[in-house]
C-alpha cells in the first residue's frame, strides 16, 4: 500500500525518547520502527524486526555503535543497518550483504522525524527556532479527526487557529505566545499530538507550561475519542513486509561481481600516522558506505591505473569513512609511491566495496593478534571489534622503532592489551614468538599479518607448539612465490556445464572471464582469496599464499589467479 | 457440530495433546480452546475421558457432539476432524527404566509454527538462555545433517553440536552436548539430548503444541528422562526457567505467523533445519498458522 500520507514526514519520537544506549519502539501509519540513537549522535530509524527470524529491534541492545538482536546476536551498524556479524557461523564473513530497512528521518526542533518514503530535507518551522516540546498525547482517533479538533484549541480567548500546509495547527495567541501541534498517524484510528510551544522555557516555568498544554490536551482527547467511538472504526493499515533480496534466500554461494570499483570516495584527510606510513580518511562523495567487517579490504583504484588492497582499520560503528594505511614501499611497483606522491586530500578515488577475506571468530576464549610493521592494520580493526565487545586478546605490534608505530590513538583504545615489541632482530622476534605462541587451546585463536618472512616464521613456531591450523589465521600482503604458468590443461565447470582449456601463459581467472563467467578477484596474485573457488575433482598445484597448509593438502579449494592443474583436468564447482 | 472457524482440512485432521492425564478428574468438566473451537472435557464416572465440542449458549452435548479421544504419553489427544493416522511414535517412552514429566504447559502468543522453529534452533542458546544452554563467546552452530523421510513423513536433523556451559539439571560444568531433533508432525517436536549420565542413550523431550488460533497456542511439554538424582520439581524449574527465556521472544516475532515464501527471512546454514521444515509445511500444504507462499 502506497499512499500520499507515506511521502509526508512526521515526528515519532521526542529527541528525549532517545537516552543513551536506549531503544525505543516508534509507529507510523502500522508500521513499527526501532529508533535509536548512536553515541555519535546518529539517529535511526529502521523497520522493527530482525531479517533473520522478525523479531522485534526494539527489545535489541543498543550497545553504541551496533543493535544487536536478542535472538541470535545479529549485529547490525549505525548508520548503515548492515549487518557486521553472525555469531553463528564465527569463521565466516557475512558473504551477502544483508541490510535491515531504513528509513529516512531528521532530528530537529527537538523531535525524531521520520517518513516511510519521505524525500528531501524537513520544511523548516519558522517561528519555532527556540522551540518547548510539549508532552506527547496520545489519542485514539484517527489523524483526520484530530487535526479538526485541533482548530478548536485554545488556552485563552485570544487563541486563534489555522492549518498549515503540512497538515499541522498552529494556534497563536494575541500575546506573541503560538503552539503548533503536528499530528503522528500511529494507525488508522490511533494519533499522537506532538506540539511545540514557541519560546524555550526552562525550570518551573517549563513544567508549568507542560502541565497546562497537558491539561487542555487531555479533554481534547476526552472529546476526540468519544467522537471517535461513534463512528465505525476504520480497518487497520496493513504495512507490507519488504521481500528480502532474491540473493538472500539461499545459503550464500560464490558471489559473481568482478573486479568492480563501483564506490566513489574523498579524501577527507591524509597524514603521516608513522615513518613512511600515510593514513587515509576515506569519506563517501554520496550515500553512504557500505558495511564492513574487521578484516575486510578494499581494492583501491589508483590515478595511475593500477590497483592496490588495503585493510580498513576502522573500529564498530565507524560506517562513516573508511580509514586505511599505507606504506611507502621502497621497491613500490607504482602504487604506495602514487598514493604517498600524487593523491592528495580532496581527491576522489574509486574503490571497491569491502571484502572480507580475514573474518575475525568472535567465539574465542582468548585471541592473540601479531602484527608486523604495516601488517598492523586489518588487525586494528579486529582488536577493536573485540575490545567493544568486551572479549580478551593480546595484541603484540612488532616494529623497528617508536617511529613506526602507526595509528597510536586507535591502538591507545586497547592499551591494556598492546605489547609493542621494538627493533627486535629476527631471532629475537623468534624468542617472543615461542613465547607468545606458548599455550594453545580450545578456542584459542591466533591472527597474523606481516611481511611474509615474519608471517612464515609465525605460522612455523605456531605450528611446532602444537597449534591447530584452523586455529591460526593469517593475511600475506603479497605473493612472492615464483609463479609457474607454464602447464596446458582442461576445466570442467560442474555448474556450468562448460569444458574450457587453459592454456600455458594464461590464469584459470582470464580463462574463465575470457568465457563470460563472471569472477569475482582482487589482488590477482593468490593473496587475497577472492577469487577462491571449489574443487571437485582434480589435483592442483597451488602457487597461493591464501589457503593454509591443511587447505591444500586436501585440494577441495583453489585460487584461479595463480593456481593451475597437476593433473589433465580440474573439475571446479562454478 | 457449528462450522468450525479453522478450514485447513490437515490442521483439523491432526491429533492434538489437550491435557495431562492425571489432571483430568472425575466429576469436574474443563473447557479449553482448540483451533478457535471451545471444546469441554471430563472423566466419566467409569474413568473414561469424554471430549466434545462446546456450544457457548447450551454448553455443547457430550453424546453427540462427541470428539475423538486416544491417551498417549501421558496426556489426552484429540481432534476436530477425523485423523487418518496414529500419533506419531516415540519408543523411549516406554522403556522401563525412564522417568516420564509432564514439565509444563505453557500459553504463548505466537503461532505454533514459529515455537516448532524456536525448539529446532540451537543458534540462540548463547544469548536467550545466557549461561545455561549456551554462553558467549561459543556461539557457532557446526555443520549438521538434515532430511525428511519420506517413508515416516518426518524431519530429522542428527549431528547436532553444541556447547553448553549447564545442559540440564544434572549436569555440572560444560561441554558439547549431541541433539537429535525430530518433527514428526506440523505442530509438534521431538528433541533427543546427549545424557551426562549415561553415554549411549539420550534424554527426551518433547513438544505437543494445541494452536488455539493461527496466533496463540498452548505447549505441552513433555521429558523422558534417565536422571535419577532430581526430583520433578526441580527438574521442572529448569524446563520452565528455559521455557519462561524463549515466551519474551517468540512473542515479539513479526509477523507471529511463520511466513512460508522463502524471501520473507533471511536463512543461514544453521537454519537448515528450519528450511527443511518451512518447505516441508509447504509442500503439505498447510495453511494454518502460516502465511503460505504466493502461488
Amino acid at each position: 500500500m502506497t499512499t500520499d500520507l507515506q511521502s509526508n514526514w512526521y515526528p515519532i519520537a521526542s529527541s528525549s525518547d532517545l537516552p543513551k544506549r536506549h531503544v525505543y519502539q516508534a509507529q507510523l501509519l502500522g508500521r513499527e520502527f526501532a529508533v535509536w540513537r548512536a553515541d555519535d549522535g546518529y539517529v535511526n530509524v529502521w523497520e522493527n524486526r530482525c531479517l533473520h527470524r522478525g523479531v522485534r529491534l526494539s527489545i535489541g541492545i543498543n550497545n553504541g555503535t551496533e543493535l544487536r538482536c536478542q535472538y541470535h546476536g545479529w549485529r547490525y551498524a549505525n548508520r548503515t543497518a548492515g549487518c557486521t556479524y553472525i555469531p553463528a557461523h564465527p569463521a565466516d564473513a557475512p558473504a551477502r550483504t544483508i541490510c535491515n530497512n531504513t528509513y529516512p528521518a531528521q532530528e530537529a526542533y527537538g523531535l525524531v522525524w521520520a517518513g516511510e518514503l519521505a524525500v528531501g530535507e524537513l520544511p523548516a518551522i519558522d517561528g519555532f527556532e527556540s522551540a518547548t516540546v510539549l508532552r506527547p498525547v496520545p489519542i485514539m482517533a484517527p489523524q483526520k479527526m484530530v487535526n479538526q479538533a485541533l482548530l478548536g484549541y485554545a488556552w485563552d480567548d485570544t487563541c486563534e487557529s489555522a492549518e498549515n500546509s503540512d497538515g499541522s495547527v498552529t494556534i497563536t495567541a494575541t500575546d506573541g505566545s503560538a503552539v503548533r501541534v503536528f499530528v503522528q498517524p500511529v494507525d488508522s484510528n490511533h494519533s499522537v499530538a506532538r506540539a511545540l510551544y514557541n519560546r524555550k522555557v526552562a525550570g518551573e516555568e517549563r513544567i508549568a507550561l507542560l502541565k497546562r498544554h497537558s491539561w487542555l490536551m487531555q479533554e481534547l482527547r476526552d472529546r476526540t475519542e468519544t467522537q471517535a467511538a461513534r463512528q465505525e472504526t476504520p480497518a487497520p493499515y496493513e504495512p507490507v513486509i519488504a521481500k528480502v533480496s532474491e540473493d538472500l534466500v539461499d545459503i550464500p554461494a560464490i558471489s559473481v561481481d568482478g573486479r568492480k570499483a563501483d564506490l566513489r570516495v574523498q579524501v577527507a584527510r591524509k597524514e603521516m600516522t608513522a615513518d613512511g606510513i600515510a593514513s587515509l580518511r576515506l569519506e563517501a562523495i554520496k550515500d553512504q558506505l557500505p558495511t564492513f567487517q574487521p578484516g575486510a579490504h578494499i581494492d583501491v583504484h589508483l590515478p595511475n591505473g593500477l590497483v592496490r588492497q588495503y585493510s580498513v582499520t576502522n573500529g564498530p560503528g565507524e560506517t562513516d569513512h573508511y580509514t586505511i594505511g599505507v606504506k611507502r614501499e621502497p621497491d613500490s611497483r607504482g602504487g604506495s609511491v602514487a598514493i604517498h606522491d600524487t593523491v592528495g586530500e580532496g581527491d576522489v578515488l574509486a574503490i571497491s566495496a569491502p571484502r572480507n577475506n580475514f573474518p575475525l571468530r568472535r567465539d574465542a576464549v582468548h585471541t592473540i593478534f601479531i602484527a608486523g610493521g604495516i601488517g598492523v592494520t586489518p588487525l586494528i580493526a579486529m582488536a577493536r571489534a573485540l575490545n567493544a565487545q568486551g572479549l580478551e586478546f593480546e595484541f603484540h605490534y612488532f616494529v623497528q622503532s617508536d617511529d613506526h608505530v602507526a595509528f597510536k590513538r586507535e591502538l591507545s583504545e586497547f592499551e591494556g592489551a598492546l605489547n609493542i615489541h621494538k627493533g627486535q632482530s629476527p631471532k629475537e622476534t623468534g624468542e617472543t614468538l615461542t613465547e607468545v605462541l606458548a599455550n594453545p587451546g580450545y578456542a584459542r585463536h591466533v591472527y597474523i599479518c606481516g611481511p611474509g618472512p615474519m608471517l612464515e616464521a609465525t605460522r612455523q613456531i605456531a605450528a611446532d607448539k602444537g597449534w591447530a591450523d584452523e586455529a591460526v589465521h593469517f593475511e600475506y600482503f603479497k605473493n612472492t612465490t615464483e609463479l609457474d604458468d607454464s602447464n596446458s590443461f582442461e576445466i570442467d565447470l560442474a555448474r556450468s556445464a562448460m569444458t574450457l582449456t587453459v592454456p600455458a601463459g594464461k590464469s584459470i581467472l582470464d580463462v574463465l572471464r575470457e568465457n563470460g563467467i563472471n569472477m569475482s578477484s582482487s589482488c590477482e596474485q593468490g593473496a587475497c582469496g577472492t577469487c577462491r573457488c571449489g574443487v571437485i575433482e582434480g589435483d592442483v598445484i597451488h602457487q597461493d599464499v591464501y589457503l593454509s597448509d591443511g587447505e591444500k593438502a586436501e585440494g577441495r579449494s583453489i585460487m584461479t589467479c595463480v593456481s593451475r592443474a597437476a593433473s589433465n583436468r580440474l573439475i571446479l564447482d562454478i | 457440530m457449528s462450522i468450525l472457524k479453522c478450514s485447513d482440512p490437515i490442521a483439523l485432521n491432526l491429533w492434538y495433546a489437550i491435557a495431562p492425564l492425571d489432571e483430568v478428574l472425575i466429576g469436574e468438566t474443563a473447557q479449553t480452546i482448540l483451533l478457535e473451537q471451545p471444546i469441554a472435557y471430563t472423566r466419566n464416572h467409569t474413568g473414561e475421558i469424554v471430549a466434545w465440542v462446546h456450544d457457548v449458549a447450551s454448553g455443547g452435548n457430550p453424546e453427540t457432539d462427541r470428539l475423538p479421544i486416544k491417551e498417549r504419553y501421558g496426556y489426552f489427544w484429540t481432534s476436530l476432524g477425523t485423523p487418518d493416522a496414529d500419533i506419531f511414535p516415540i519408543p523411549e517412552y516406554d522403556e522401563q527404566d525412564r522417568r516420564n514429566i509432564h514439565a509444563a504447559s505453557f500459553g504463548v502468543n505466537v503461532s505454533a509454527p514459529r515455537l516448532v522453529e524456536n525448539f529446532l534452533d540451537m543458534g540462540h542458546f548463547p544469548y536467550v538462555h545466557t549461561d545455561i544452554l549456551g554462553a558467549e563467546p561459543h556461539t557457532e552452530v557446526k555443520e549438521y545433517f538434515v532430511e525428511v523421510s519420506k517413508e515416516r513423513d518426518e524431519i530429522l536433523a542428527t549431528n547436532c553440536k553444541f556447547w553448553q556451559p549447564m545442559a540440564a539439571a544434572v549436569a555440572s560444568g560444560g561441554m558439547d552436548v549431541d541433539y537429535v531433533y525430530r518433527v514428526p508432525h506440523p505442530y509438534s517436536a521431538v528433541l533427543y539430548k546427549s545424557n551426562p549420565t549415561d553415554p549411549e542413550r539420550m534424554d527426551v523431550i518433547a513438544i505437543f503444541i494445541q494452536p488455539t488460533s493461527q496466533e496463540t497456542l498452548r505447549v505441552h511439554m513433555l521429558l523422558s528422562l534417565l536422571d535419577e538424582s532430581n526430583d520433578d520439581i526441580s527438574i521442572r524449574l529448569f524446563q520452565q526457567t528455559i521455557f519462561g527465556q524463549d515466551k519474551p521472544i517468540l512473542e515479539n516475532q513479526y509477523p507471529k505467523r511463520l511466513p512460508l515464501d522463502p524471501r520473507a527471512e533471511t536463512p543461514i546454514r544453521a537454519d537448515k533445519s528450519a528450511i527443511a521444515y518451512r518447505r516441508w509445511l509447504s509442500d503439505k500444504g498447510i495453511t494454518y498458522g502460516v502465511i503460505p507462499a504466493a502461488a
